[in-house]
């Protein structure tokens, strides 16, 4: 298990991390959401040693971090970069070579990545004389070339052409699927949520929310129920305490409690047929707006209040 | 997940492997291999031309020497020929009198004649018209000179080596800075060295990047320097490599440890820009302190006192010491004590080229102060 306690980062008089803790569970895929300049990057840099925290530890299975152990992890930088005038396969090698693999060992690994991932008939030729696709590819390669022990991605999916996102999907969910913690951080919420067993929200330099993706579901789910049936539903604003969100002939999406929501339902079922009833579980994008909006409204309150303080 | 069997490398170890890289990209680029050859083709044409000019310079006697082919023959009266010295580039044809050999000049069968004479020189030359300056330098008698007080140098050749020290000081700390500046700039501007830090550590990177580049470099100039020597020993002007040959194996030493140096403050300060563009005003202060003691030693060789502070300045010791040697006036153990002072600044200014690589290596965009990077404000990993 990968743990963040207490991180801390600033840059200049600018704090980027502001006492951040999480965890990344082996064998799961942990998804990191978080707007332009929350800090996505700069607790991934950390993660990997690049950057060092000014407050905080990093730890693996209850170790801290040392230099050797990062060796092992890899990486995806969100600012992608190879060596452009370098052989795709030599340069693979290298990266493997680097983190401790032999010469032979290192070429092989190269080389079967490069045949999982389509691009074998390029393997010696020069990056920079690659399709953009390509060497997109080739990127992924080098993150896992080395069989990495914990597996760190910064927007994996950002420019990739649709059947790249599909070979990165398909690289993090084999390494978590082999007991590595996967984090990776994406804007791209509808592919979080598809991918993601766990879920860590990040605004303004805090941690917001943190949890098992279904879990932060249910938590920020409102009373609120759905109902399908085969008749008109217009009954259903009459139900003392009940507030119709939405109603169009057959279906309505309504607010109320536990045993008022039971009580539509056998309501409905007297009335005749019912072909769904669900609560309504807020999507990733809605509770990533809320936390968001929550945490802008937290963190005016505090200026407003500071301010006073300094007018006082 | 099974346990992992592959251990990530020492620092040591992953520095080899980035100068393998460093090296391996180097000796890939044609315009690096086309660049060494020209500068090699440069030295030895040098040499072959200095080999002429001086023959020039000295022509009768070492054309004499040469002229074995066409000796010019000369008629030398029988009692005279007991006396003469050997005269070389003259073929010696015996007469029996003055008379037979003034007849002989006048037909044109021999070019002169050596008849006796009531002189001091004891001898006169008879020709037709003008006398053949060969055969008057052979006639020519040179007093033995005895020096008391021998210089070990003329002052050409002592320009030329202390110049030649400086040259190549110079050349190669300008072309392989250069290249390090510029590979580490590059390896910033397309963003490689994001992953190359997840993967080694910085120390490893720019070691690797120092070993590579200095290995490059010091067999570029033993190249050079056996190019010199084998065009010297060629051109027969193998007489100055016994003047220069200590000298010039401390020259390596002190430019393998100066390189290093140099090496280190190039890296650090092209890590501290983003673009190859902005390379120019941060090398500036790094390029000075390679072109100082090329200048130094060129224009300031007549001043002992400047040479031999100089010779103990880590950035102007490497051309400064070998060239005091050269001259003379080094004891044994001055270059063992400019050596130690050079080796302890190059190991400070590597790692304090670590610190400022490591920590300026990943900011992206405007230039970084060099001061903000050494400030307070930074933890180390």
């Amino acid at each position: 298990m990968l743990e963040l306690s207490g991180v801390s980062r600033s840059f200049g008089d600018r704090k980027a991390l502001d006492d951040v803790s999480f965890t990344v569970r082996r064998g799961r895929l942990t998804g990191f959401v978080g707007g332009n300049g929350a800090g996505k990057t700069t607790a991934m840099r950390i993660v990997l040693g690049v950057l060092s925290a000014d407050a905080g530890t990093v730890r693996l299975d209850g170790r801290d971090l040392d230099g050797t152990t990062r060796r092992t992890f890899g990486y995806m930088p969100e600012e992608r970069g190879l060596y452009p005038r370098m052989k795709v396969a030599e340069q693979l090698a290298y990266l493997a070579r680097l983190r401790g693999f032999e010469r032979a060992a290192a070429d092989r690994r190269a080389r079967d990545l490069l045949e999982r991932l389509d691009v074998t008939e390029r393997a010696d030729d020069r990056l920079d004389t690659l399709s953009l696709g390509n060497q997109q590819r080739v990127q992924v390669a080098a993150s896992v070339v080395h069989d990495p022990d914990v597996l760190v991605l910064d927007e994996p999916f950002s420019g990739l052409d649709p059947i790249a996102v599909d070979v990165v999907q398909g690289v993090l969910v084999e390494h978590a699927a082999s007991g590595a913690p996967v984090l990776f951080s994406s804007h791209q919420l509808d592919v979080v949520e598809r991918l993601c067993d766990d879920v860590v929200i990040i605004a303004g330099g805090r941690i917001v929310a943190a949890g098992e993706r279904e879990e932060l579901r249910d938590r920020y789910t409102e009373p609120r129920y759905e109902l399908r049936a085969g008749s008109d539903l217009g009954w259903v604003r009459d139900v003392p305490g009940v507030r119709v969100l939405e109603l169009a002939g057959v279906e309505a999406v309504f607010e109320a409690d536990e045993a008022t929501a039971q009580h539509v339902l056998s309501g409905a079922l007297d009335r005749g047929a019912v072909h769904a009833f669900a609560p309504v579980r807020p999507r990733l994008a809605e509770i990533f707006r809320e936390v968001i909006r929550d945490e802008a409204h937290a963190a005016t309150a505090t200026a407003r209040r500071a301010k006073k303080e300094v007018a006082a | 997940m099974t346990a992992r069997q592959v251990v990530p490398p020492s620092e040591g170890r992953g520095a080899l492997l980035v100068a393998e890289r460093e090296i391996g990209a180097q000796l890939r680029s044609k315009s690096f291999i086309i660049s060494a050859i020209v500068l090699l083709v440069l030295v030895l044409g040098g040499i072959i031309a200095g080999s002429v000019f001086s023959k020039q310079g000295s022509g009768s006697a070492q054309g004499a020497e040469q002229g074995q082919g066409n000796l010019i023959p000369v008629a030398v009266v029988e009692d005279l020929q007991q006396q003469l010295p050997s005269l070389p580039g003259v073929r010696i044809v015996p007469v029996a009198d003055e008379a037979t050999a003034t007849a002989d000049v006048r037909s044109g069968q021999v070019n002169a004649a050596l008849v006796p004479d009531s002189g001091p020189a004891g001898v006169r030359v008879v020709v037709q018209d003008s006398a053949p300056t060969q055969l008057i330098g052979a006639l020519t008698v040179a007093p033995a000179v005895q020096v008391l007080n021998p210089a070990t140098a003329n002052e050409p050749v002592r320009y030329i080596v202390t110049f030649g020290f400086g040259l190549m000081f110079m050349m190669a700390a300008m072309t392989f800075g250069a290249t390090i500046a510029q590979n580490t700039v590059i390896e910033k501007q397309t963003r490689v060295v994001e992953i190359l830090l997840s993967a080694a550590s910085p120390r490893s990177l720019l070691g690797g990047k120092i070993l590579g580049n200095s290995a490059l470099a010091l067999a570029q100039t033993a190249a050079i320097a056996a190019v010199a020597v084998l065009g010297l020993v060629v051109t027969g002007q193998d007489d100055i490599l016994s003047l220069v040959g200590a000298p010039l194996a401390w020259f390596v030493v002190f430019f393998a440890v100066g390189f290093v140096l140099l090496a280190a403050m190039f890296a650090a300060a092209a890590s501290l820009v983003s673009r190859v563009e902005d390379t120019g005003p941060v090398l500036q202060p790094v390029m000075l302190l390679v072109v100082l003691p090329y200048f130094i030693v060129v224009f300031g060789n007549q001043s002992e006192t400047l040479m031999r502070v100089a010779s103990y300045v880590p950035f102007t010791a490497p051309v400064a010491m070998p060239a005091r040697m050269f001259l003379g006036d080094a004891a044994w153990w001055e270059p063992v004590l400019s050596l130690v002072i050079l080796a302890g600044t190059a190991y400070a200014v590597v790692a304090l080229a670590a610190l400022v690589y490591q920590r300026s290596v990943l900011r992206m965009g405007a230039r970084v102060r060099l001061a903000e990077v050494l400030g307070r404000r930074h933890v180390a990993a």
